[in-house]
């Protein structure tokens, strides 16, 4: 299960990586979406991996399972989905007002927008 | 356990869904709401100033869980300058966007708060999960106050800006998921104890953790090399913004010194004060040489002063770097400094641009406009202020900072870089100046006095740079006051038996 797990997340965060390096903004919304898909397997792992453990503490258990880290992704699933929201109505946003889809910034229009000169 | 460290957090909290919900339509209540906020923020700030002033390092317990496995609050002498330095920065960009900027785009104000919320726990919490959190909570108002008012270009820098952010805070987690896999803590007090004792085994993964964290910093501090994203991100944003964003990078600062005299201190065990200090001055110095060019060849003044402050971020950082009280005082000192000046020079460059409509602040020649001179002199006080000369207090941060490194093993190496870019900045601004207000004046016709209001904008610029003044005045108590701040941070063993005492009860 370790070597599934590790290569999962190994897998995700490469797969995101190359995404965010992309020059779109459609690679790099999904790249984002697996970088923190990753990152979520990542720290749920961290608090050791165990099948069918307790987290709470009861009588008859024979160990139990760190319940922290899953109080920890479930801030981070709810944020980095909140996140991935954000970012695709901006790129969105971005793109209906300049017609263009790259994120980098452009030499063409003169910055803050001046419409004349 | 002291109830007073939670209110700098709650009242923009409360205040801010108050807006949104109940006063959007009506501005004038909304700015009244606000700059009541920001005014109290103020107020607290100043009394908790008072009581951090004392020495005693104060807790504050959420829902009363002792502190290794509840959340904590913690206040020193430096969460403390910062509370402050917060407030009376917001105050002041509360009291220029109310004059215009806050009508331009939807819910500012209360965007505003949940910025002020953020900055204030990330100052505050002792916790390193909860000052991810915080730093989410500061950086999902900062993506809605940048794209504030709208057009491509900043809604295209605006995305460029949440992807670096979000790429930094994915780094962020990872740090914190191999911290707690090797410490299985994140109370920042608890971790201090038990880094020293991390098995020889699991020290590499301790070591990425570190590093990590720093590179997180790095990104939010403007360090080199994840500095690329502050030049089109400050240059885009709204006036205001960027100055209230002047705050942020000192965020980066904030946590760099925190943990890292914290958590993986120059304390007992010697190996861990080799985490930062080794990889944090190079990168400083180079961040301060790359900021002081960027200024040379910036062709708008908002780029100018976006580059201006990733130098300043480079002699602050390097000071930090060597980790001695000396030092760190001396970068306190320059750190308060900065903050005021890259806060006025933004606000001027927006009163520049909005005087100029179809120049903006593009270093052209462009005939002249009104309260030209008023402009003018803003300027060359605030960029006396950030280049380092005489009298403001640049200067005498920058010789704080020479001081307190002449023992250092790469002191000459911090002279040369220091005195040098000074004098790149100097000659950057003295350009810039010159053409703006001078050759400017010489050409023929006006610019319309336009609608541009002309008191309240005048006042925060004022404001700004009356704290520069009051700073340099008042260096003596000021830095008297930081150096207190800076021993307090180097005896890290007073921080985390103030946090972890509450394990044997409390009130």
């Amino acid at each position: 299960m370790e070597f599934l797990i590790a290569s999962a997340v190994g897998m995700m965060t490469m797969a995101g990586i190359y995404l965010v390096l992309r020059g779109h903004t459609f690679p790099v919304v999904l790249g984002l979406a697996l970088l923190s898909y990753a990152v979520n397997v990542f720290l749920f792992a961290m608090g050791r991996l165990a099948i069918g453990q307790q987290p709470v503490i009861d009588a008859a258990a024979t160990g139990y399972t760190d319940p922290l880290p899953q109080a920890l992704v479930l801030t981070a699933i709810v944020i980095s989905f909140g996140m991935t929201a954000v970012i695709v109505v901006m790129a969105l946003r971005a793109y209906l007002e300049s017609e263009r889809d790259t994120v980098d910034l452009g030499e063409e229009e003169p910055p803050g927008g001046g419409a004349q000169q | 356990m002291n109830h007073w460290l939670i209110l700098p957090i709650l009242l923009p909290a409360l205040v801010a869904p108050l807006i949104a919900l109940a006063v959007r339509h009506d501005i004038v209540l909304a700015r009244t709401f606000s700059l009541l906020s920001a005014g109290l923020l103020l107020v607290l700030g100043l009394i908790l100033f008072a009581m951090a002033a004392q020495g005693e390092i104060l807790t504050y317990a959420l829902g009363n869980w002792a502190a290794p496995f509840g959340i904590v609050l913690v206040l020193d002498r430096l969460s403390a300058l910062m509370l402050v330095l917060t407030a009376g920065l917001g105050c002041v960009v509360l009291l220029y966007a109310i004059s215009g900027w806050d009508q331009r785009g939807a819910h500012f104000h209360s965007l505003f708060q949940f910025q002020l919320m953020g900055l204030n726990g990330a100052f505050l919490t002792g916790d390193l999960f909860n000052l991810f959190v915080f730093f989410e909570v500061l950086l999902i108002a900062s993506y809605g106050l940048m794209v504030h008012g709208g057009g491509a270009m900043r809604v295209r820098a605006g995305v460029q800006y949440v992807v670096v952010n979000l790429v930094g805070s994915t780094l962020f987690l990872i740090a914190v998921g191999l911290l707690y896999g090797v410490t299985g803590t994140l109370n920042m007090a608890d971790l201090a104890q038990r880094v020293p004792d991390v098995p020889a085994g699991d020290r590499a993964l301790l070591e990425v953790g570190a590093l990590l964290l720093l590179l997180v910093f790095g990104i939010k501090a403007a360090l080199v090399p994840v500095q690329f994203w502050l030049p089109g991100t400050y240059a885009h944003a709204p006036a205001p913004i960027a100055a209230l964003f002047a705050i942020m990078t000192k965020v980066g600062a904030y946590s760099i010194i925190r943990v890292y005299t914290l958590v993986f201190g120059p304390g007992e065990s010697a190996a861990a004060s080799t985490f930062a200090g080794p990889w944090l001055l190079p990168a400083a110095l180079v961040t301060l040489l790359v900021g002081m060019l960027g200024v040379l060849g910036a062709r708008a003044l908002g780029q100018m002063v976006s580059f201006a402050v990733i130098g300043s971020m480079g002699t602050l950082l390097a000071a930090v770097a060597l980790f001695t009280p000396e030092a760190m005082a001396a970068a306190l000192y320059y750190l308060v400094h900065s903050t005021l000046a890259a806060g006025a020079l933004f606000l001027i460059v927006d009163l520049l641009s909005e005087r100029r409509p179809g120049y903006g602040d593009t270093l052209t020649v462009a005939p002249r406009f009104a309260q030209g001179g008023l402009i003018a002199g803003a300027f060359f006080a605030g960029a006396i202020a950030m280049a380092g000369m005489p009298p403001l207090s640049g200067f005498i941060g920058k010789l704080l900072i020479l001081d307190a490194v002449r023992e250092a093993p790469w002191a000459s190496t911090i002279w040369i870089l220091i005195l040098g870019t000074s004098l790149l900045g100097i000659i950057g601004f003295a350009r810039g100046g010159s053409t703006l207000f001078w050759k400017s004046a010489s050409v023929p016709g006006n610019f319309q006095a336009g609608q541009a209001a002309a008191g309240l904008p005048f006042v925060a610029v004022g404001l700004l740079l009356a704290g520069l003044v009051l700073a340099t005045v008042f260096a003596g108590p000021l830095t008297g006051f930081l150096d207190q701040a800076a021993t307090q941070l180097f005896e890290p063993a007073r921080y985390i038996e103030a946090v972890l005492r509450r394990e044997t009860g409390g009130d």
